[in-house]
């Protein structure tokens, strides 16, 4: 599988997962989006520059649950919650928020 | 607590760790190549038969057949246990560590 | 596990009964696949909420090492991913000192913050657990 970005094919796994992280840039995630129909906004964007940020420090994609918290420890409890970021990404936050960050899909989701 | 061993004291070092950490009183089996560790006159032998006396020591006896090696050369204080005694062993003891 | 149904989980609040599972290292990182799929699977089992333990025994103690660069080996490093247990609530992590001394090693050499254990506090906590997964 793959997707197509500013004229680019990016190999995707079967998931939809980018194959290389090193491949990613903002368009990805815009493209991801718009296949899920979803519009990027600002609180979206934090959360995935989010993640990033969290992969280039500790190299794994955050379960859910310790994506939450790691949340609500940089931002706090407003946005460190399962209704807030379910919100956001319906898809469930581990999943879909990694997925556009061009993140594997987190250790332990199936 | 039962412990597994299952490579050659002569080419991995689990069996030293093991022996060293293994409690007294507890259950040491020799699968696989770690059953050369039950024989006489070996690099290892003073300290498996030591080991003998502190812990309870069982090789088993298909792994030793397969191998060649004969029942009259095993350190005395090992005993030989088929696959239902392997089995007995796991089952009669409250959990189990393999030295991989 | 679906995201939904992690969700689920917690909110139903359900609590099982809890083990003390440890997990015991003994090989070096890049050598053979061990040590990354002991992590993984540390990661996975921490959905459970188990009571979980590791220690580094042997050439475990080496997965620990600050300063690891893999790109010349064009494998992943994994070991920034220890750093990364405390959130996942695994908070108990343990080192052999005979180990780290046969090794030349100290705790300043680790990534991590970990107890030093001696083969007595180290047999006392392999007695004390439930189950025990060698990697």
């Amino acid at each position: 599988m793959s997707i197509e970005v500013n004229g680019k094919t990016l190999e995707t796994d079967e998931e939809g997962y980018l194959a290389n992280i090193n491949e990613w840039e903002e368009g990805v995630a815009t493209v991801m989006a718009k296949e899920d129909e979803l519009e990027l906004t600002d609180e979206h964007w934090e959360i995935i520059n989010f993640l990033r940020e969290y992969y280039e420090e500790y190299q794994v994609a955050p379960a859910v649950r310790v994506l939450t918290k790691a949340v609500g420890k940089k931002m706090g409890k407003d946005k460190g919650n399962s209704k807030y970021l379910y919100a956001l990404f319906p898809y469930g936050p581990g999943k879909q928020a990694c997925r556009y960050a061009g993140l594997p899909k987190p250790t332990g989701c199936v | 607590m039962l412990h597994i061993v299952n490579k050659s004291p002569f080419e991995r070092n689990s069996l030293e760790t093991c022996l060293s950490l293994a409690m007294d009183n507890s259950t040491i089996l020799l699968i696989e190549d770690a059953v050369y560790a039950a024989m006489q006159g070996g690099k290892f032998s003073d300290k498996m038969a030591s080991a003998a006396e502190q812990c309870s020591v069982y090789v088993l006896a298909p792994d030793l057949q397969a191998r060649g090696m004969p029942d009259e050369k095993i350190i005395s204080g090992i005993k030989t246990v088929d696959y239902s005694g392997f089995v007995d062993l796991v089952a009669d003891n409250k959990n189990v560590q393999s030295w991989l | 596990m679906t995201d939904e149904a992690m969700m689920d989980d917690e909110m139903d609040g359900e609590e099982g009964v809890i083990k003390k599972f440890l997990y015991v290292n003994r090989k070096a990182p890049y050598g053979t696949i061990y040590a990354l799929e002991s992590l993984e699977v540390v990661l996975i089992a921490t959905a459970f909420d188990q009571d979980v333990s590791l220690v580094f025994i042997d050439d475990g103690v080496y997965q620990l090492i600050k300063g690891q660069n893999t790109e010349g080996i064009g494998v992943k490093n994994f070991s920034p991913t220890y750093r990364a247990l405390e959130m996942y609530d695994v908070e108990k992590l343990y080192v052999s000192k005979d180990s780290m001394a046969e090794r030349g090693l100290t705790e300043d050499d680790l990534i991590v913050p970990v107890e030093v254990l001696d083969n007595d506090q180290m047999k006392t906590l392999m007695e004390e657990q439930d189950v025990i997964l060698s990697f």
